[in-house]
C-alpha cells in the first residue's frame, strides 16, 4: 500500500529474496536443461510456502517504488491524451481521422485488431496450456490474463468510437427499442460484437476466479496485522526492531483495514476449505475447457469481418487460422515485453519466472511466427494460382504499391525476426528477447495495417486513394497504450501478480502424500515440511505471524 | 419446616435460549497438522470415524483429498451444462425470432434465418452463459459469498491461506463432543487443538 511500511516479516522475506543471480552460461539459472530425463524446478531458491506468500504479497504490501510512480505518471498522462482525443472525436465527428472514401477503415480498425490479437495470450496460457498440463504456465498466467483484459478494453474502445454516432452504440446489442428494430444477425460485424464481449467477460471471470484464493490470502494478512497490532518500520530497519521502536510504532494500520475490506469483499469469504477447493478445481478446469475454443473463435470471428466481405485480398479462407496464429504470436510478444522488465524490477520474481519459462515462450513465438510467415507466402501463391485478376492485383499492390514499405516492415518483423530463437543465445538473453518482442509487436501492427489498407485500391481505379493518419489518429493510438499501461500498473500494485495458490500447487510440498518415501528430490530438501526447520523457532517469536 | 426447606435441592436456573448471551454454542474444534502427509492420514481417520460436518483447510487443493475425505463428485458440471444449453437454445431462439419473425429484412437475397449464420452467436452465448454457470455453480455449491464465518475469528486460522493445514469438526455433527473430539484430533496428530467459538 502507498504510504505505510510493510511489517517486518514481509521486509525480511523480500530482503531474503535478493540473492545474487546465478550466472552459469550453460543453464543460466539452473533451469535451461536439455536432458529430457531431468525436470528443472519450477520454483527456485529453495522456497517454502511461507516465503512464496511473503514474496508475492510483499510486492503489494511494500512501499510504492519510485519507478512505479514515475511510470504511472507517464502512462496516465498518455491515457489522458487518449481520452481527450476520443472526446474531441465525439464532439467533432469521425472526420478528424484520416479516413477517406475507399479506405473507410483506418487506424481505428487496425488498432482494434491489433489489441484483440494481443489479448489472445492470456487465455491461451491459462486455458490451453492448463489443459495440456504445462506447469510452467503458473508463473505467468495471472500476468498474461490481466494483460488480456486490459488489451480487450483498449480493443473494444476503437470500434465503439468508430461507429460515428457514439451515443447510438447501444444499438449493436439486441436491446428492445422504440423503433421496433433488431440488429442484423447475418452480419459478421454483429458476430464480432458478441465474440469480443463474450471474450472479455469470460476472460474476466476466469481471471477473477483464479484470484479468489489469493485475494483471501491478502485479506488474511491484513486481518492478522490488525489483530496482532504488529510492529511497523521501514524495510531497511534491523529485524527485530529494538524495543523502544516497537512500542512507539505498535498500531493498527488504517490501510490494513481498507485492505481487509477490499480484499475481503472480493474474496467472497473464501476460506480454503477442501470441500470448496473440490468444486473450485472442477469449475476451473471446466472454464478452461470452454475458454479454449473461445480463444480460437474470437480472432476467427474478427477475421470474418474481413473474409466474409468481397474485397479482393480479404475474401480468403486462410484468414481464420492465419489471424489466430498471428494473435497468439503478438500476444506472447506483448507478454514478454511486459514480463521482462517486471521480472527485473520486482525482487524475487526471477525465482518464479525462470529462464526456462522465458525460453518456452520464445519457442511459442517462433512456432506461431512461422505459421504467420507460411500464411503470408500461401496467400501470394493462392492469389496467383486462383487466377482471379482482382485478387492478383490486390497482392501485387500490397507488396509493391503505395504501401510497399508497410508490407516489407511486416515481413521483416514477423517472418524473419522470430527465427532468431532457433539459437540458444537468443532465447536465453532476456534483453535481446525484449527487443525482439517489441519488433514483433511493431510487425503485427503493420500486418493489420497492410490488410486494412487493401481498401485503398478497390474495384474502380478512379476511386483509388492514399490514406494517411492525422494527429488525432496517432494520439488516440498512443493514448490507448497509455490506458493499457495505466491499468497494468494498477494491477501489479494492488493485485497478486502471480497466482499464489497455483505456484504452491506445483511445489513439491503440496504433493508429498503421493510418494511419501520416494519424492525424488535431492538430499537436504524438506519434502515433509511446509516450513524449513530453522523457521519453526522463528515462527513462535513475537510479531512473526506476518 | 425450616430444615426441610433447606434440605430441598436448589431449583435449577431456568434454561436459557441459545441466542441469549454467553450460551452461543461453539462452532467446533480445530487442530493444526504439520505436513500434507499427516493431514492426509488424519483426514482418512476422520472420514472413517464417521464425521459428517467437518472440513479440511489447506492453502492448496490437495490431490486425492476428495477420496481421503469421502467427497462425492462435484456437481459444478451440471450447473455449467444447464447454463450453456440455455445459452445455446436461447441464442438460436433469439436470432430466429428477431431476424425471421419480428423484424424481417432481406439482405443480399439470403434466407432470414439459417443455422450457418446463427452458429457464431450461438457458440458465443453458450460459452458466455456456461462460464457464468461454472463460476455461479461453484459459488452456489460452496455457499459463497459468506463474508463472515466463525472459524475466521481464530487467529491461527488466518495462516491457513499461507502455509498451515487445519482440520475442523463442527459442533452440529452428531458425533461431536467438545472434549472427546478435541482428544480425537490430538490422537490423530493434531497440534494446537482449539475450540472455535460460535
Amino acid at each position: 500500500m502507498t504510504t505505510l511500511q510493510p511489517d517486518q516479516a514481509t521486509a525480511a522475506g523480500l530482503r531474503g529474496a535478493r540473492r545474487p543471480a546465478v550466472s552459469d552460461p550453460e543453464t543460466i539459472d539452473g533451469t535451461i536443461v536439455n536432458d529430457p530425463a531431468r525436470r528443472p524446478p519450477l520454483v527456485l531458491g529453495d522456497r517454502d510456502f511461507h516465503s512464496v506468500t511473503n514474496t508475492i504479497c510483499g510486492w503489494i504490501e511494500m512501499k510504492t517504488p519510485p519507478w512505479w510512480i514515475a511510470l504511472f505518471g507517464v502512462s496516465s498522462a498518455l491515457a489522458g491524451l487518449g481520452t481527450a482525443m476520443i472526446l474531441y472525436l465525439i464532439i467533432t465527428g469521425v472526420g478528424v481521422w484520416g479516413l477517406n472514401n475507399p479506405m473507410a477503415w483506418g487506424w481505428a480498425i487496425v488498432n482494434f485488431v491489433w489489441w484483440v490479437g494481443i489479448g489472445h495470450a492470456g487465455t491461451l496460457i491459462s486455458a490451453i496450456l492448463c489443459l495440456f498440463k504445462q506447469k510452467w504456465r503458473v508463473s505467468i498466467n495471472r500476468f498474461a490474463e490481466a494483460m488480456t483484459i486490459f488489451a480487450v478494453i483498449c480493443a473494444g474502445t476503437f470500434p465503439g468510437i468508430h461507429v460515428g454516432r457514439v451515443w447510438m452504440a447501444w444499438m449493436l446489442f439486441p436491446i428492445p427499442n422504440s423503433n421496433w428494430i433488431w440488429p442484423n444477425f447475418r452480419s459478421p460485424l454483429l458476430w464480432d460484437v458478441f465474440a469480443v464481449s463474450t471474450y472479455f467477460t469470460v476472460s474476466l471471470l476466469f481471471w477473477y476466479m483464479g484470484m479468489i484464493p489469493d485475494l483471501a490470502t491478502l485479506r488474511d494478512r491484513c486481518l492478522a496485522r490488525l489483530k496482532q497490532k504488529v510492529t511497523v518500520g521501514p524495510m531497511w530497519a534491523p529485524h527485530p526492531l529494538p524495543g523502544f521502536v516497537k512500542k512507539a510504532t505498535t498500531l493498527s494500520l488504517p490501510l490494513n483495514k481498507i485492505g481487509a475490506y477490499f480484499y475481503g469483499v472480493l474474496s467472497m469469504g473464501w476460506r480454503n476449505s477442501q470441500r470448496h477447493w473440490w468444486n473450485y478445481e472442477k469449475a476451473y478446469i471446466l472454464l478452461a475447457g470452454v475458454a479454449t475454443p473461445l480463444v480460437l473463435s474470437v480472432h476467427t470471428i474478427v477475421s470474418f469481418d474481413f473474409a466474409v466481405s468481397i474485397i479482393p485480398g480479404w475474401h480468403t479462407t486462410i484468414f481464420p487460422p492465419y489471424f489466430v496464429a498471428g494473435a497468439v504470436f503478438s500476444g506472447f510478444a506483448m507478454v514478454l515485453t511486459l514480463l521482462i522488465p517486471t521480472r527485473e524490477l520486482y525482487p524475487g520474481m526471477k525465482d518464479f519466472v525462470t529462464a526456462r519459462t522465458i525460453e518456452n515462450m520464445c519457442k511459442i513465438v517462433t512456432l506461431t511466427g512461422s505459421m504467420v510467415g507460411f500464411a503470408y507466402i500461401m496467400e501470394f501463391f493462392i492469389a496467383w494460382y486462383g487466377a482471379n485478376p482482382y485478387e492478383g492485383q490486390a497482392f501485387v499492390v500490397r507488396a509493391f504499391g503505395h504501401y510497399w514499405w508497410a508490407y516489407w516492415i511486416m515481413f521483416l518483423c514477423n517472418v524473419i525476426s522470430p527465427q532468431v530463437f532457433w539459437f540458444k543465445w537468443c532465447r536465453t538473453n532476456v534483453w535481446f528477447i525484449f527487443a525482439i518482442s517489441i519488433v514483433v509487436n511493431i510487425g503485427m501492427w503493420f500486418e493489420r495495417f497492410v490488410i486494412t489498407a487493401s481498401l485503398s485500391y478497390d474495384f474502380m481505379p478512379a476511386n483509388w486513394a492514399y490514406y494517411s493518419p492525422t494527429l488525432v489518429d496517432i494520439g488516440t493510438y498512443v493514448g490507448s497504450m497509455g490506458i493499457f499501461m495505466t491499468l497494468f500498473l494498477l494491477f501489479v500494485r494492488f493485485l497478486p501478480m502471480l497466482p499464489i495458490s497455483e505456484v504452491k500447487n506445483v511445489m513439491h510440498q503440496a504433493h508429498t502424500h503421493l510418494h511419501p518415501h520416494d519424492h525424488g528430490h535431492g538430499p537436504g530438501d524438506h519434502a515433509h515440511d511446509l516450513t524449513k526447520p530453522g523457521e519453526a523457532a522463528e515462527r513462535t517469536a513475537e510479531g512473526q505471524g506476518y | 419446616m425450616n430444615d426441610q426447606h433447606h434440605n430441598q435441592p436448589e431449583a435449577a436456573p431456568p434454561a436459557r435460549e441459545w441466542y441469549e448471551e454467553d450460551v452461543i454454542p461453539a462452532y467446533g474444534v480445530m487442530a493444526e497438522f504439520d505436513d500434507v502427509a499427516s493431514l492426509f492420514s488424519a483426514a482418512e481417520k476422520c472420514r472413517d470415524k464417521g464425521f459428517s460436518s467437518w472440513d479440511v483447510y489447506a492453502p492448496v487443493p490437495i490431490h486425492g483429498m476428495n477420496e481421503a475425505m469421502g467427497l462425492k463428485p462435484s456437481r459444478v458440471s451440471f450447473a455449467m451444462a444447464g447454463a450453456a444449453l440455455t445459452g445455446c437454445f436461447g441464442a438460436l431462439l433469439m436470432q430466429w425470432w428477431m431476424g425471421a419473425i419480428d423484424y424481417e429484412i432481406v439482405v443480399g437475397g439470403k434466407p432470414l434465418f439459417a443455422w450457418e449464420q446463427a452458429t457464431p452467436i450461438t457458440f458465443e452465448l453458450s460459452v458466455l452463459l456456461g462460464a457464468f454457470g461454472a463460476l455461479g455453480g461453484m459459488f452456489l455449491l460452496n455457499k459463497l459469498p459468506m463474508w463472515h464465518h466463525p472459524i475466521m475469528n481464530k487467529e491461527r486460522f488466518l495462516r491457513v491461506s499461507d502455509d498451515r493445514l487445519v482440520i475442523a469438526v463442527e459442533a452440529i455433527d452428531p458425533l461431536f463432543d467438545e472434549v472427546e473430539t478435541a482428544a480425537f484430533l490430538e490422537s490423530i496428530g493434531g497440534k494446537n487443538v482449539e475450540l472455535v467459538e460460535g
